[in-house]
């Protein structure tokens, strides 16, 4: 019978077939904590299941990128005991301040790769999708025990299929197609389900995170990209079976796609830009998993190239990662946003928690290109985030108020 | 008894807990107790008794994988979260603290602040005027973990995961 990318994953590290609904232990390849979880992980390890030892320390990631750096002596001596601890577990991947957020970090470094099982602390871990990893988030307990014996528990998830066709107008990218299909889908759209993004080849690997880091919010287990046309060696088991089995399909025509924003204090509450009316911004924030990487800077650098942000309009840049840090500064991407008037912050999760680097002021209101605009996300529960592409922010960042990119080139 | 505290639809990890006050940013991770709706229900932190129940409406507990959520209503004695739909990290971090949860729509058949007596084991729940409210019963393999008081008691005693044959 023919199955979802999920089925195909997980009947693999199940080691026998497994379908939709059906509950299975399955072994893991790769776990992923961070510096906000890993104490209580390390916690739960020692003194709840009595585990001395990671099961292999090859296949357990760390990163601190949550409070990266850390922005009080708690943080500090939290990220200094999982130091400590890692040193003990010889574990190698270890990703430390300034070197990004996980998801992307663990794809640049090849430590994520198509077809695996990799579950994060991160709610986020959807992210690993983009090289067709069945990429999942869960809670300091399920990673304590994953990190402890290499195996974790799933239902089995059904999948919805969102398919696109055509190609972006200018202006539109991959954050817009992730919330028009937030807007069809609602907040519990995909809930318990796994989304599989059909349409998108002609995407780079960082922008097909764009669309799986975003398939959580729409409530999916997993969000996978088919890893067609991507450097990373695909094995051959997994590919799109004809005749697999989907509970929904949703179809956007990527041609006609306008920009799309997600105004307070929903995910789900998307619009399309020109139906949004004027809305004045306070702060232009580019960064995190969703929207933080090389591909996001470099559009906002041809839309604020030679240009300057609207006067009182803060524009805060936070690479997803040093490797897109890097790139940008290379081929000038950079300059041209900092001679823009932009604030730079070092690669990681930034404000996006609202615990450091930027957090909102009461009734600030700020274009995000992250994932979630909840009351109280990146700072004051009086403050209002709106959801938007990186060339969204930029053409917002020129006028101070939410922008057609297609007005300012 | 149990009050009922009534809670609306898509509450997300950050209006249960904010980011800011994670077990990491607090001096004293015991005060976590203090701050459950800090700033969605101010009121609710200070005046929660152990066995009150949440009724809220679809999609509880969507957002980050956080597990102080939860934690941070077991904490304050949360005796058991009713909602048509729960978002699924928050139901599995809630399932391995051992917090009951049950998949109904309450919402208009309760009101905020009534009292009810929650009989858990019989999975019902027993209003002043004497009705009983039968909640759906989860599946076995939740059962088993809830009986077992959590996933990490249940793996250490039977040795596996749900889903997974008896060795």
């Amino acid at each position: 019978m023919a199955q979802t990318l999920s089925e195909q994953i997980l009947s693999r590290a199940a080691g026998r077939t497994v379908s939709a609904g059906e509950v299975a232990s399955v072994a893991v390849d790769l776990v992923m904590m961070h510096d906000s979880l890993s104490p209580s992980i390390i916690k739960i390890m020692e003194q709840e299941l009595g585990a001395e030892r990671v099961w292999d320390p090859e296949r357990v990631a760390v990163v601190i990128d949550h409070v990266a750096p850390a922005a009080t002596v708690q943080t500090a001596e939290k990220q200094n005991e999982v130091r400590r601890w890692v040193q003990r577990q010889g574990i190698r991947h270890f990703y430390d301040v300034g070197r990004g957020i996980s998801h992307p970090v663990l794809v640049e470094e090849g430590v994520a790769q198509p077809g695996m099982v990799i579950v994060g602390s991160d709610s986020h871990s959807t992210a690993y999708g983009c090289v067709g990893a069945f990429g999942s988030g869960m809670g300091s307990t399920d990673i304590a025990l994953a990190a402890a014996t290499g195996r974790t528990w799933f239902r089995i998830p059904e999948t919805v299929l969102v398919r696109a066709t055509g190609r972006f107008r200018p202006g539109v990218s991959a954050k817009d197609l992730a919330l028009h299909a937030a807007r069809e889908l609602r907040a519990d759209g995909a809930t318990y389900a796994a989304v599989e993004w059909h349409g998108v080849e002609f995407l780079t690997v960082m922008e097909r995170m764009t669309l799986a880091t975003f398939s959580i919010e729409v409530g999916a287990k997993a969000g996978i990209v088919p890893p067609v046309g991507i450097p990373q060696q695909v094995p051959d088991w997994l590919k799109v079976q004809e005749g697999a089995s989907y509970i929904r399909i949703i179809e956007v025509n990527l041609d006609t796609l306008e920009p799309q924003v997600s105004a307070p204090s929903v995910v789900d509450n998307v619009f399309d830009l020109s139906a949004l009316g004027r809305v004045p911004v306070d702060v232009v924030y580019l960064g995190t998993c969703t929207n933080g990487h090389y591909e996001d800077l470099a559009a906002a650098a041809r839309i604020l190239d030679g240009k300057h942000v609207a006067p009182g309009v803060r524009l805060m840049v936070v690479p997803a990662s040093r490797d897109a840090l890097l790139r940008a500064t290379e081929d000038g991407t950079l300059a041209k946003l900092i001679a823009a008037g932009a604030a730079l912050g070092t690669p990681g999760c930034g404000a996006c928690i609202g615990r450091h680097m930027g957090v909102l002021g009461p009734n600030e209101t700020c274009l995000f290109t992250g994932n979630r605009n909840f009351r109280g996300r990146m700072g004051s529960p009086d403050a209002n985030i709106y959801l938007a592409s990186a060339e969204v922010a930029a053409a917002t960042a020129l006028t101070g108020f939410i922008t057609h990119p297609q007005d300012v080139l | 008894m149990s009050r009922v505290w009534i809670f609306g639809q898509d509450i997300n990890t950050d209006q249960i807990i904010p980011g800011r006050f994670a077990p990491i940013m607090l001096k004293n991770e015991d005060d976590l107790r203090k701050y459950p709706f800090v700033e969605h229900r101010p009121e609710f932190a200070g005046s929660v008794q152990p066995g009150d129940i949440i009724v809220a409406g679809n999609n509880f507990g969507c957002g980050s994988s956080r597990e102080y959520a939860p934690l941070a209503l077991k904490m304050v004695g949360v005796g058991a979260i009713i909602a048509p739909l729960f978002a699924r990290i928050f139901f599995r971090n809630a399932l391995n603290l051992g917090i009951p949860c049950f998949t109904a729509d309450l919402t208009t058949q309760l009101h905020d602040g009534q009292e009810v007596e929650l009989v858990l084991e019989d999975g019902v729940i027993i209003t002043e005027s004497g009705e009983k409210i039968a909640l759906p019963p989860p599946p076995v393999f939740l059962r088993e973990v809830w009986a077992a008081g959590g996933i990490v008691p249940f793996y250490r005693q039977h040795g596996r995961f749900p889903g997974e044959a008896p060795r």
